[in-house]
């Protein structure tokens, strides 16, 4: 008989019951609506064990490689220690800063040195523990494969914003801090090596967007890769000549630095996501990766997805504002 | 559940390449699109993916209860038979464009329609 951890308990699931029916028997069930494995709302993560296949279907695949599920529709084959899906985001292991510089007056990239164990896929993100009680989420700008053991962030000054605040005025080269696990589905898929790729990404969204394209193309990816950075001033656009000499390099990547109020020398005038949607119009078969701002993610999404990219194939990163 | 009905109609694949089709259909469809906006894209996709494994007559455990008490705030706001109507008429034009046969779409309606009094809280 199957026993599964969940927060600091184990129980038994009986033969021929769902997780889900385990988990009420016992009275702490998650919330869930169609008991079929179709709405996804009772997805929880394994973080130990291994759900059976059957409990992932339907899951983006980013998500069955961290090891989400669907309780109504698992049939645990084994033990399982299990969490609710925003569980995640405790303390997990030491940050050393060693570097910090601007790329804008009011963008910092931080680069950090962590643990070699530190496992992360490119796009994803991190909570950032500035003390034990306050914590931000932010996106991962480096590559493993390039950046070694260092981790990189490019964090925006937000007017009275606790944690950036403290980052652009007191962290220092050499503080240590604590950041949870890395999370977040928003990454490259080795099996899209053939695929269009579109990536738009609005001020500090760039970051997951630089470790996307960087770790796409370390992984030899053969179809066009479309990047479009926007931002209302040119003080928020930044990394513009690593990524021109990039898309240089390779001919496969093409750039667009946008402003979307006046034009400058040398930067495209409009919005990154309308740019990008009026450049290309039918988008069947893409994968896109929408980062930033969260009015420009929420309202790309739905024309992307309009212009014929799957859901599945969606992948977003809003940067909601932390109260 | 139908099972005849939902293997001849091709089972979990046809669900899975009909929700994408589907949902653009809705969101395209200005009589009924407002219903879902502010809407979580992928959360309201994976309950489409349920409505339409229901309509293929696949398994699924909706009572009559989850569809009146998940449309009754959308009842407040005027949901009407016109919008079930063109709901329904949107299923079928998606089923059409995948090359499903007339009278299986036929027998997909009729499964739709035995929720509509549940949907529009009747």
């Amino acid at each position: 008989m199957p026993i599964i951890e969940f927060e600091e308990n184990r129980y038994d699931c009986n033969p021929g019951e769902t997780l889900l029916e385990c988990l009420d028997r016992y009275n702490c069930p998650p919330p869930s609506s169609c008991q079929s494995g179709l709405c996804h709302t009772c997805l929880m993560r394994c973080l130990e064990g291994t759900p059976p296949p059957s409990s992932q279907n339907g899951l983006k695949p980013g998500l069955v490689k961290q090891g989400y599920f669907l309780p109504c529709v698992c049939y645990p084959e084994g033990d399982m220690k299990i969490a609710l899906p925003d569980a995640s985001a405790v303390p997990h292991a030491r940050a050393k800063l060693i570097s910090k510089t601007l790329l804008t007056p009011s963008i910092a990239r931080l680069r950090f040195e962590v643990d070699e164990d530190f496992s992360y896929i490119p796009g994803q993100f991190t909570n950032i523990f500035k003390d034990e009680q306050v914590t931000r989420t932010y996106s991962i700008a480096s590559v493993p494969a390039i950046d070694g053991n260092v981790l990189e962030f490019h964090i925006e000054k937000i007017p009275g914003g606790q944690v950036s605040q403290w980052v652009f005025d007191t962290l220092s080269e050499g503080d240590e801090l604590q950041i949870s696990e890395a999370l977040g589905e928003c990454f490259y898929q080795a099996d899209q090596s053939e695929r269009s790729l579109l990536l738009i990404a609005t001020g500090s969204g760039f970051a997951p967007i630089y470790g996307i394209v960087r770790d796409a193309i370390n992984q030899a990816h053969q179809g066009d890769i479309h990047v479009y950075h926007g931002a209302g001033l040119p003080e928020k656009l930044y990394l513009v000549e690593e990524m021109r000499a990039l898309a240089e390099k390779q001919a496969n990547v093409f750039y667009h630095p946008c402003l979307s109020r006046n034009a400058i020398d040398g930067l495209e005038a409009g919005r990154a996501n309308e740019l990008a949607l009026a450049q290309h119009e039918d988008l069947k078969g893409w994968t896109v990766y929408l980062c930033g701002h969260p009015e420009m993610v929420k309202a790309t999404k739905k024309k992307v997805f309009l212009a014929g990219v799957s859901m599945h194939d969606i992948h977003s990163d809003p940067f909601e504002f932390s109260k | 559940m139908s099972e005849a009905l939902f293997e001849k109609i091709g089972g979990e694949a046809a669900v899975n390449a009909a929700v994408d089709i589907f949902y653009r259909k809705v969101l395209a469809d200005d009589r009924i699109n407002r219903f879902f906006e502010g809407v979580d894209m992928d959360a309201q996709a994976a309950k489409q993916k349920a409505f339409l494994t229901m309509a293929f007559g696949g398994p699924n455990n909706y009572t009559g209860k989850d569809m009146r008490e998940g449309h009754a705030h959308l009842v407040k706001d005027g949901l009407n038979d016109s919008h079930f109507d063109a709901v329904v008429e949107n299923l079928g034009a998606t089923l059409k464009e995948l090359g499903v046969a007339d009278d299986l779409i036929v027998q997909v309606a009729a499964v739709a329609e035995t929720t509509r009094n549940d949907v529009l809280g009747k």
